[in-house]
């Protein structure tokens, strides 16, 4: 990066240190710096997504789609969330990948299961053999966003279920009194108010999923824990133009202060968050809220 | 060198359709000097070197990939990538899963890296990487196995206490007991595993002659033991 990096071990000091800093090797540390604060930005929307449909689900008329939101909401958190991200992403990968070999290779005549082995045509191959690498990578970024989005969205179709419950029935009663139909009371009078009740389970969420994005590498994307594992790990002098001894500790404490300080950004918004959804509403927030007012 | 031209010719011509296609290399980047993350970020080592050259002798266009030890056979047969070359030996077990080419190692000792001399490895706390041929082996030996994820955290159960002793390949712990002078190499030495292959899908049968040609090729030339010797990995053939 520097112009004095071209012999680190001629270096000393702040020079070394800042030539060390600045290698390849902890550019793709920053970057996945970036990677996590992206994935965290698409999952809680998705995941906040697949708990509202699974919340709706679970309320349903209809017995055959209460049955799947239930389930749904109840099978995935059971599941051992390791063994989710172990098994459940390759089933998924595959899975894609069998219903584009229905497509694309109809007159394939080999068998897709060959033993241990999944065997589909090059042309199914998800994504592509001859795909760069970094649409291996996107593709693997989509598979993690998918799959955290359904865990966390089970976790949170419990929350809102529960928020939706705890919306004062006097509330609903009179929006039918008002002649509102089933769609409209619940767009108009139980959403707004649900969300006071599910903040705080979703924080919780928040918090848990900010520290899930290890579970990233399982995936096969390499996550800033990876690199600091990787980069803090002994390295021997034929084998880098800066040796070091066991730095992990190091590293792990930077990242210890980079989820401290990320959680306490989050609760700080949260906060707020609270006192403007409490704002009118019939619960003890909102009346502290309006007694100081008055 | 015509002789060789002709092999690689026919071979090119044998499996003419796996050509088209990128072969992507798997392999773990923790384990030097077989495979390691070099300062650019890239896959550096024997196996990278090793895997370019079989990729150019094969005329084959390839990518790498790294992959996390514990699940590099699973995403291996599902088809996340082609050939696992990861330092990985040739065992009955992993044979009954997946393939390998033959071998472009001869069966290396494993050696112990332990704080002192006097460790008794048939008593004490040795540790080894998950899923490899040395943890089996101590799991095997009456010793107690304490396993770990990944090499260097083996090395580190050494050096904190943890574990008496770490068996290894002697490649990958020969540098280390250099460089710190508080471990040493016990002259215990194991003769495990029937050396070091490429991992294939039991399906891929062309590639596998291929990249067996390849492999051929460069131990008939002698460029194989070439880079054995430059990276230090053991014995030649």
């Amino acid at each position: 990066m520097f112009s004095f990096c071209s012999d680190p071990a001629a270096l000393d000091g702040v020079n070394w240190l800042s030539c060390y800093l600045t290698t390849t090797k902890h550019m793709q540390l920053y970057y996945a710096v970036a990677t996590v604060l992206l994935l965290l930005a698409i999952t809680a929307p998705a995941a906040l997504a697949f708990g509202f449909g699974g919340a709706m689900a679970a309320r349903s008329h209809l017995l055959p789609i209460r049955w799947f939101g239930k389930s749904y909401i109840s099978v995935v958190r059971g599941v051992p969330d390791i063994a989710f991200f172990l098994f459940f992403v390759i089933a998924l990968d595959q899975g894609f990948e069998w219903m584009r070999h229905q497509v694309l290779c109809p007159d394939w005549d080999q068998p897709i299961r060959q033993g241990n082995d999944f065997v589909v045509c090059q042309a199914a191959k998800l994504p592509l053999g001859s795909a760069p690498q970094w649409v291996h990578e996107t593709y693997g970024f989509f598979l993690a966003v998918l799959t955290f989005a359904i865990v966390f969205g089970a976790f949170a179709a419990n929350v809102l279920f529960g928020a939706m419950r705890a919306v004062p029935r006097a509330q609903m009663e009179t929006a039918e009194a008002y002649g509102m139909t089933r769609r409209q009371s619940f767009w108009r009078i139980l959403v707004p108010q649900m969300w006071v009740y599910a903040l705080p389970g979703l924080s919780n969420l928040w918090m848990v999923l900010i520290k899930a994005t290890p579970l990233l590498f399982l995936l096969g994307v390499e996550d800033i824990v990876y690199w600091a594992r990787e980069l803090g790990g002994t390295v021997n002098p034929r084998f880098t133009e800066y040796p070091h001894g066991d730095w992990r500790m190091w590293y792990f404490l930077g990242l210890l202060v980079f989820y401290l300080g990320f959680t306490r950004v989050s609760e700080v918004f949260l906060e707020k968050l609270m006192i403007k959804l409490s704002h009118g509403q019939a619960t003890t927030g909102g009346e502290a809220q309006r007694k100081a007012a008055a | 060198m015509k002789k060789l031209m002709l092999t690689t010719a026919a071979l090119a011509l044998t499996t003419g359709f796996a050509m088209a296609d990128t072969v992507r290399l798997g392999t773990e980047g923790a384990y030097p000097p077989y495979n390691f993350i070099n300062d650019k970020g890239e896959v550096d080592g024997f196996e990278r070197e090793l895997g370019d050259e079989l990729c150019k002798r094969a005329s084959l266009t390839c990518e790498w990939v790294t992959n996390d030890w514990d699940s590099i056979i699973p995403n291996l047969v599902s088809g996340n990538y082609d050939v696992i070359i990861a330092g990985m030996s040739i065992t009955d077990e992993r044979d009954e899963v997946i393939d390998f080419t033959q071998n472009y190692t001869l069966p290396d000792p494993s050696a112990y890296l332990a704080a002192s001399a006097g460790v008794d490895v048939k008593t004490g706390v040795i540790a080894a990487q998950t899923g490899t041929i040395q943890a089996s082996f101590v799991a095997e030996s009456g010793a107690t196995l304490v396993e770990y994820a990944t090499p260097e955290e083996t090395v580190a159960a050494v050096r904190n206490g943890e574990a008496d002793a770490v068996l290894a390949d002697r490649a990958f712990l020969a540098p280390i007991a250099d460089d710190d002078a508080a471990l040493e190499l016990l002259e215990q030495m194991e003769l495990i595993g029937g050396g070091v292959g490429l991992g294939l899908r039991e399906s891929d049968a062309e590639l596998k002659a291929t990249l067996d040609g390849a492999i051929q090729s460069m131990k008939d030339d002698g460029s194989l033991n070439a880079l054995i010797d430059k990276w230090e990995i053991g014995v030649t053939f």
